[in-house]
């Protein structure tokens, strides 16, 4: 989904600030949450989580901090799933803020079709990214759609983000290390940068 | 948490509801607190940059071990005993006098736990997702690393299921140290790529 965590090349976020010798979790509850998230959904649910992430409010992204984020995905998806109620949530907490509800045909139908865990590209293709843009889950960059890149690396296959998080179909599909230049992203040649992103298969399409 | 931590308030809202969520799942017997405590345990401890530090440290040592690195990086990682969650199939990238490699994730904070721990809350900042992939050598002096113009900058998105870890170039005149010395001198930082040893 072009939501706000799509944040490659966007302008206007300031500098980067360090916080020197940063403890792992500034907080107990960030720790403790990232575990709770962990033992009950990581293993088997990765991508559901990230979009439950990226289903979040805007602004409280945008607002909020790394474990928020995570806080606000799990408790999505417990509820979502039943596990949970939200008023139980509300009742306690007081306020509960969840992600937005998964869009009514989050997957293109340019996206459905089934897995195939042999590559149709090799290193050294030239390939164009599909211009689509999903209203669900998807790992592919818009800074990326409809550029061509050079495949530099032919990756193993690995369940499609789309099929995964909204058809429970975890069939394996290739996915290559593509290479692109600045001035085929940006518009501006930039000597001696080159940018990599990892893409599946369903993504691309041969280019001349 | 503490009165005298930084924090401004004693109980803040996601702390509020992140108590809330635990001790519903508790009550349903579906989270274990002990596990829960082992988990925070592990990443607060023992899951960190001094294992990809080690990793670096035989890479710079053992010629044959860098070469297997390079070639199959979760395999030769694995030889050091790291492994597990978002460290699936690592993908090791090389610096030299003439390239320099930086990773981001721009999609949301993709990053190598088994050997680097869990990431800085600067590399999951938007000026740093947004940023790198567009004005990397602007950002990365800004971030104290700069480089000369006639240095290939590679910029890896994590953005599938590859975790990158950036593999920097051995100091000069540390020819006389020993590997456990060597780990000493290897940073997180560096082996994101946003600085040079």
């Amino acid at each position: 989904m072009d939501g706000v965590h799509d944040l490659g090349g966007l302008v206007g976020f300031g500098p980067v600030e360090v916080e020197p010798d940063e403890p792992v979790f500034h907080e107990e509850w960030e720790g403790r949450t990232f575990a709770v998230a962990g033992s009950l959904l990581l293993s088997g649910n990765l991508h559901g989580m990230r979009h439950a992430i990226e289903r979040m409010d805007g602004v409280h992204y945008l607002t909020s901090s790394y474990y928020e984020h995570w806080l606000t995905g799990v408790a999505t998806l417990l509820v979502e799933s039943g596990v949970i109620e939200e008023e139980d949530l509300r009742t306690r907490a007081g306020s509960f803020p969840l992600a937005r509800a998964i869009a009514d045909e989050p997957v293109p139908p340019e996206l459905r079709h089934p897995p195939s865990p042999s590559p149709q590209f090799r290193r050294g293709d030239r390939v164009r990214v599909r211009n689509l843009h999903p209203f669900g889950h998807t790992r592919c960059p818009d800074y990326v759609r409809d550029r061509v890149g050079v495949v530099a690396r032919v990756d193993p296959a690995a369940p499609v983000p789309e099929l995964s998080t909204h058809h429970r179909d975890d069939r394996p599909e290739c996915i290559y290390g593509v290479r692109f230049e600045p001035l085929e992203l940006w518009g501006e040649r930039d000597n001696g940068v080159v940018v990599h992103v990892d893409l599946y298969e369903r993504y691309l399409e041969p280019a001349a | 948490m503490s009165e005298d931590h930084h924090h401004p308030s004693p109980t803040s809202e996601p702390e509020r509801r992140a108590r809330v969520l635990e001790e519903l799942l508790i009550e349903r017997g579906l989270v274990d607190p002990s596990f829960v405590d082992a988990i925070v345990d592990a990443y607060g401890r023992d899951i960190g940059p001094m294992n990809g530090a080690a990793v670096v440290a035989r890479a710079w040592v053992d010629p044959e071990y860098k070469d297997r690195l390079l070639d199959d990086g979760t395999s030769a990682i694995a030889e050091l005993g790291f492994g597990g969650p978002e460290g699936d199939y690592m993908v090791v990238v090389e610096n030299s006098a003439a390239v320099h490699n930086v990773v981001v994730c721009t999609l949301c904070s993709c990053y190598p736990w088994p050997v680097l721990g869990l990431p800085p809350t600067w590399y999951k900042s938007a000026p740093y997702r947004s940023r790198m992939v567009r004005e990397p050598r602007r950002l990365l002096a800004e971030m104290g690393c700069p480089l000369d113009d006639d240095v290939e900058i590679r910029v890896w998105d994590s953005s599938a299921d590859a975790r990158y870890l950036v593999l920097p170039e051995r100091p000069k005149g540390t020819e006389s140290l020993a590997e456990g010395e060597l780990a000493g001198l290897v940073t997180r930082d560096a082996m994101i790529g946003v600085q040079r040893l």
